[in-house]
């Protein structure tokens, strides 16, 4: 045990040594969390639109001050005739213009039925569909509002409810995946930077000529980064609350279990990668494009699974991320307890088995 | 007088698949020896240390290092050798003396022992003033001259030297082999194998290997007078061509 703790200690100095792998383990987290929560979004903010009201009535009028106190849109310009709505577009001033025809509220009095036009500009397609999204749910708002006081009502009102993310806030999606392409990325990619570096070094060989057995020195070189990941999770998880408003709406002791969970798979992944590595360029370079690749690909951090071609699907159970990224949403978003979760964590805790089986060969294989 | 033989082999023998890389050596070390362990690279000398330190099972052959069984007692082989490896094999990013604690340690030695050797050792080898400096500051043939005495740090019966003189200006390598000759006089036996042939003659006793089998074992001296030369290069040169 003096032993082991006298190699824990080995560990943490070549961690606080080497600035490149502190930044790694502790900049990175940051660093993503942040990019992804405020730069890379699906959300739309304060988007600059134009309103040609033509129409002139109650209705309209209301429509457009809807729009205006939504947090979404900001209406830059209201214009006059149809013929400068190509200017405005062509300027790039604004992104949108919703147009009001002369007969809006009267058609929609007399036929109980009217229509807006709403023109986008489509040269960002996610983009553009996304503000008719948000167009269109404003709409369908006002419609809904207004049926209220109406006691003859012909129309089919279609109510969606946006669940677990009712704002469709993008930052939700993100925290579970950039949590876990992080614990994916330390765990495995520094565990098997880290040990090959020994054997670059030579200093594994010794290693395994002294006393220590080769499972001590194993866990000896891993434990350190266990500790160092539970932390970063802490740190994601932290940050989610207080900078996102992100809920942890299941419980914190079962997401902390589940998370120690992935980070054990993520180190039996890493010891993997050093057994079949011999410098260190080549263990960054498997967990590089071995895992994080996949991870962020084939995981549904940002694309959803249900809509790639069939093999992808099925290579994509493979992918431990996959599996831990389901698990989160469900207990940071959904609030769900073991009982929901329970398969996704016994293929985890299968697959960490078989790393840590053929680890374990390889490593004999080798030491022969 | 067994006893006085800290290492025993007979018939010894590696294969990996169809390739025999040692094949059947038999030789025996003596106390306080220095037995040098010559061969041209993939002679198998690597393959016959390996299988000798622990860290690789023999195929076939009989072999008892420190008074152990290689295939049942290697835990116990291990405790009792030292070992410095081809390759400098201290931590570049330890101090000198991180280093010294952490090798003692996983030695098992206590503290008091580890504060003990430190000292002594860092006073041996005049790095007193730098016991709080990085190893990567230290010039090579420091590190190499510390990874040795790293190497004897809990007193090992045998060390084995894997070509701890690599890439080592000359004036450094003899005050290398002054070491050696230190350790071997304090009683410890040493197993070294080495590409300098010059260094060779330094051994009490040499083997050479050629392809997975020892063909000459003896003294320097009585080696040169069997093959009619006079220096070890020759008998090399001479055994290795066949």
């Amino acid at each position: 045990m003096k032993r082991f703790v006298g190699f824990i200690k080995k560990e943490f100095y070549h961690i606080f040594r080497d600035r490149r792998s502190l930044f790694i383990l502790f900049g990175m987290p940051i660093a993503q969390i942040l990019l992804f929560g405020f730069a890379i979004t699906n959300e739309i903010n304060n988007v600059d639109i134009a309103v040609l009201d033509q129409a002139k009535d109650a209705t309209s009028k209301e429509i457009i001050n809807k729009i205006a106190a939504s947090k979404h849109f900001s209406i830059i310009d209201i214009i006059e005739q149809e013929s400068s709505i190509e200017a405005i577009f062509k300027k790039g001033k604004v992104k949108a213009v919703l147009q009001f025809d002369n007969n809006f509220g009267s058609n929609l009095i007399k036929y109980q039925q009217t229509t807006v036009q709403i023109l986008i500009d489509a040269t960002d397609p996610n983009m553009a569909s996304t503000i008719n999204n948000y167009i269109t749910a404003i709409l369908k708002n006002y419609q809904s509002d207004i049926n209220d006081n109406v006691t003859l009502n012909y129309q089919i009102i279609p109510k969606s409810r946006m669940v677990y993310n009712a704002e469709l806030k993008s930052v939700y999606m993100f925290v579970p995946g950039v949590m876990t392409v992080i614990l994916m990325l330390v765990s495995a990619m520094m565990t098997s930077i880290s040990i090959t570096r020994e054997k670059e070094q030579g200093t594994m060989e010794i290693l395994l000529v002294s006393p220590l057995k080769p499972f001590q020195v194993i866990i000896g070189k891993v434990f350190p980064y266990i500790f160092l990941s539970v932390i970063n999770a802490l740190v994601i998880v932290l940050l989610s609350i207080f900078v996102f408003n992100v809920p942890v709406n299941g419980s914190f002791i079962l997401l902390g279990f589940e998370s120690v969970l992935f980070i054990i798979t993520s180190l039996a992944l890493g010891i993997l990668i050093s057994t079949i590595s011999a410098t260190q360029q080549t263990a960054m370079m498997i967990s590089l494009m071995g895992l994080m690749l996949p991870t962020i690909l084939l995981s549904g951090f940002i694309f959803p699974i249900s809509s790639m071609p069939l093999p992808l699907q099925v290579i994509s159970n493979i992918i431990p991320a996959k599996w831990f990224i389901i698990i989160v949403k469900g207990i940071m978003l959904k609030g769900v307890g073991i009982g929901f979760i329970l398969k996704e964590t016994l293929i985890l805790v299968v697959m960490t088995m078989v790393f840590i089986g053929i680890s374990v060969k390889k490593y004999k294989i080798r030491l022969e | 007088m067994k006893t006085q033989n800290v290492i025993q082999v007979e018939g010894l023998t590696k294969m990996f698949g169809d390739f025999t890389a040692v094949n059947a050596i038999t030789f025996e070390v003596k106390k306080g020896e220095i037995f040098g362990f010559l061969g041209a690279n993939g002679a198998g000398k690597t393959t016959a240390m390996k299988m000798l330190i622990g860290i690789s099972s023999p195929t076939s052959g009989l072999a008892k290092v420190a008074g152990f069984d290689v295939y049942k007692e290697t835990e116990s082989i291990k405790k009792n050798i030292g070992y410095m490896s081809q390759k400098f094999a201290l931590y570049d990013d330890l101090t000198v003396k991180e280093n010294i604690t952490f090798f003692g340690g996983i030695y098992g030695l206590s503290k008091k022992q580890i504060n003990q050797k430190r000292s002594e050792l860092v006073e041996e080898l005049g790095l007193v003033d730098v016991t709080n400096s990085l190893v990567s500051s230290l010039p090579l043939g420091w590190k190499q001259k510390l990874a040795f005495s790293v190497s004897l740090i809990h007193n090992p019966k045998i060390v084995f030297l894997d070509e701890p003189t690599g890439g080592v200006d000359p004036i450094t390598r003899r005050q290398f082999w002054e070491m050696i000759y230190n350790a071997a006089h304090k009683g410890t036996t040493i197993f070294v194998t080495t590409h300098y042939m010059d260094e060779a003659e330094y051994c009490d006793r040499v083997s050479i290997m050629v392809n997975g089998k020892i063909e000459a074992l003896d003294t320097p001296k009585k080696l040169k007078e069997q093959y009619k030369t006079d220096s070890m290069n020759d008998v090399f040169l001479k055994l290795a061509r066949g």
